[in-house]
């Protein structure tokens, strides 16, 4: 089955990373690529994406599309990027959820199509 | 006691998990499975008490399924061709059922849902069944199990035993769900109250059956006897007139101690796999009153060693509170007390409760009626609210 696992960054996990030199950011893109690499033969897609401040939603719901600045739900968690893996069910996505070395968060949900 | 709505619950939950087993295997879906044995239960609810239950209901049970599913899945020419071949007896692997107790346990699905399919899939429950054993409306219990068996197919929650590295955990969150069962039906008995439904029941079977499946797993052994521990003492909880009796004043010879002694025993065993869990330690602590002789003469010490080896496992503050009792009878009540008040278990009504014994022990009379009729306010549980008008009686 094939799932994307978004990575949401929050608020705190943002001030830590402000907070840290770049050694320690260094050390963290490395067990970001790390862990691209143990599963690369499930990864099928990957992108990390620009900050929340670089978004523009456009809303469509009432005729006219409306343009705004910012994502879409104002909200303290924030879709930093995401992977496309090809995997035999949600327990092995799970497994590869379980040891992402960065942001706190991961939501997995199954490709439809 | 046993009534014929408990004979035919017995029946069904021997029959109805194998069958489900059985299917979801051949069928490779859980949810056109799932509704074909749960159609099956259903027409054997509604014949067998006229009919008389089958001298194989197992094999009705199947070929209900079968027919069913050879009329319904018409159009899915797969299902129909595996479904045709079936022959009785179907042949499950051993573990089968324990495959499907995982999947309804799974933490991708909330606990609800868990709790609601294990009962439906594995203890064969109507939907009707549930609603009634729980106090919900019959329309939540179904949303909430078709919700779970869609999310099942559409997030590929897998069909399987848990890789070993995961077993653990797994195990864990399918004994919480057995543990909550036995505590809603625990705490929501009464003697006025006819259960629908014995969850106390389903519990201790499904415990029963992990115990056979699983008998290296020291902390399910633990379960079983906890539950085994309670049950034993279930008849002297209630006084004649329905109301709720405390342990101390319990009349002890109206306990099962056959069933004490037994579940003692297989908690000795558990205890020599050297794996210690917070089921085996509340067994523990529970055997050690059911096998004292009064309440006096119950090993306080030791409940208290018990308590301190459960915190350090799963530190939580209503653990706390219970050592805090035990503590008023293997100290003193002061010292019980001053640990009570540093809980900050101000929303619950069995803090205020316990600190209402407390407090009268130190002849603060007013300071008890007090947090008695705190306790009061908080509690839903009618055989508890009656315990607490009691006391607060002039």
């Amino acid at each position: 089955m094939k799932y994307v696992l978004m990575f949401c960054e929050t608020e705190q996990w943002e001030k830590d990373w402000e907070a840290m030199d770049q050694a320690e950011r260094d050390a963290g893109f490395a067990k970001v690529q790390q862990w691209m690499a143990e599963h690369a033969d499930k990864i099928t897609h990957n992108r990390k994406l620009a900050g929340p401040e670089t978004a523009t939603t456009v809303r469509l719901e009432n005729g006219e599309p409306i343009v705004t600045d910012g994502p879409f739900i104002e909200g303290k968690e924030v879709v930093s990027g995401y992977v496309e893996v090809e995997v035999a069910d949600l327990d092995e996505a799970l497994r590869m959820a379980r040891t992402w070395p960065a942001c706190p968060l991961v939501e997995i949900r199954p490709v439809l199509m | 006691m046993t009534s014929p709505d408990a004979v035919l619950a017995r029946v069904v939950r021997e029959h109805a998990g194998r069958l489900a087993a059985s299917l979801v295997s051949l069928l490779g879906d859980f949810s056109a499975a799932e509704d074909l044995v749960a159609d099956a239960v259903e027409t054997a609810l509604r014949r067998w008490p006229v009919e008389g239950v089958p001298d194989r209901p197992d094999a009705w049970l199947f070929t209900v399924a079968k027919n069913r599913g050879l009329d319904v899945l018409r159009r899915q020419a797969r299902y129909r061709e595996k479904l045709a071949q079936l022959q009785w007896p179907v042949q499950p692997e051993p573990d089968d059922r324990l495959r499907l107790i995982f999947t309804c346990c799974h933490p991708a699905l909330s606990r609800e849902a868990q709790i609601a399919l294990t009962l439906r899939v594995v203890c064969g429950l109507t939907t009707a069944q549930i609603a009634r054993a729980f106090l919900v409306p019959e329309t939540t219990v179904a949303q909430r199990l078709t919700r779970a068996k869609r999310k099942i197919t559409d997030a590929g929650i897998p069909y399987r035993i848990p890789a070993p590295e995961e077993l653990g955990e797994r195990l864990a969150q399918v004994l919480h769900v057995v543990y909550l069962m036995f505590n809603e039906g625990y705490l929501s008995s009464s003697a006025d109250r006819v259960q629908s439904h014995d969850l106390v029941a389903d519990a201790d079977w499904l415990a029963l059956l992990l115990h056979a499946l699983m008998p290296r797993e020291p902390e399910i052994a633990g379960l079983l006897a906890l539950i085994r521990l309670h049950r034993a003492r279930a008849h002297a909880r209630f006084s004649p007139d329905g109301n709720l009796v405390q342990l101390q004043d319990q009349d002890r010879s109206r306990w099962d101690h056959q069933m004490i002694g037994e579940a003692v025993e297989l908690l000795t065993r558990a205890a020599r796999h050297r794996r210690p869990g917070p089921y085996q330690l509340q067994a523990a602590i529970v055997a050690c009153h059911a096998e004292a002789k009064s309440w006096e003469d119950t090993d306080w010490p030791q409940i208290v060693i018990l308590y301190d080896m459960l915190l350090c496992l799963s530190p939580s503050p209503v653990t706390r509170l219970h050592r805090a009792i035990a503590l008023r009878y293997a100290a003193s009540a002061e010292k019980a007390l001053a640990e009570l008040d540093s809980l900050g278990l101000d929303r619950y009504h069995l803090y205020h409760a316990t600190r209402a014994e407390l407090l009268r022990d130190l002849g603060r009379d007013d300071e008890a009626r007090e947090a008695d009729q705190r306790a009061l306010e908080l509690t839903v549980n009618p055989a508890e609210q009656a315990l607490l008008e009691q006391r607060l009686r002039p």
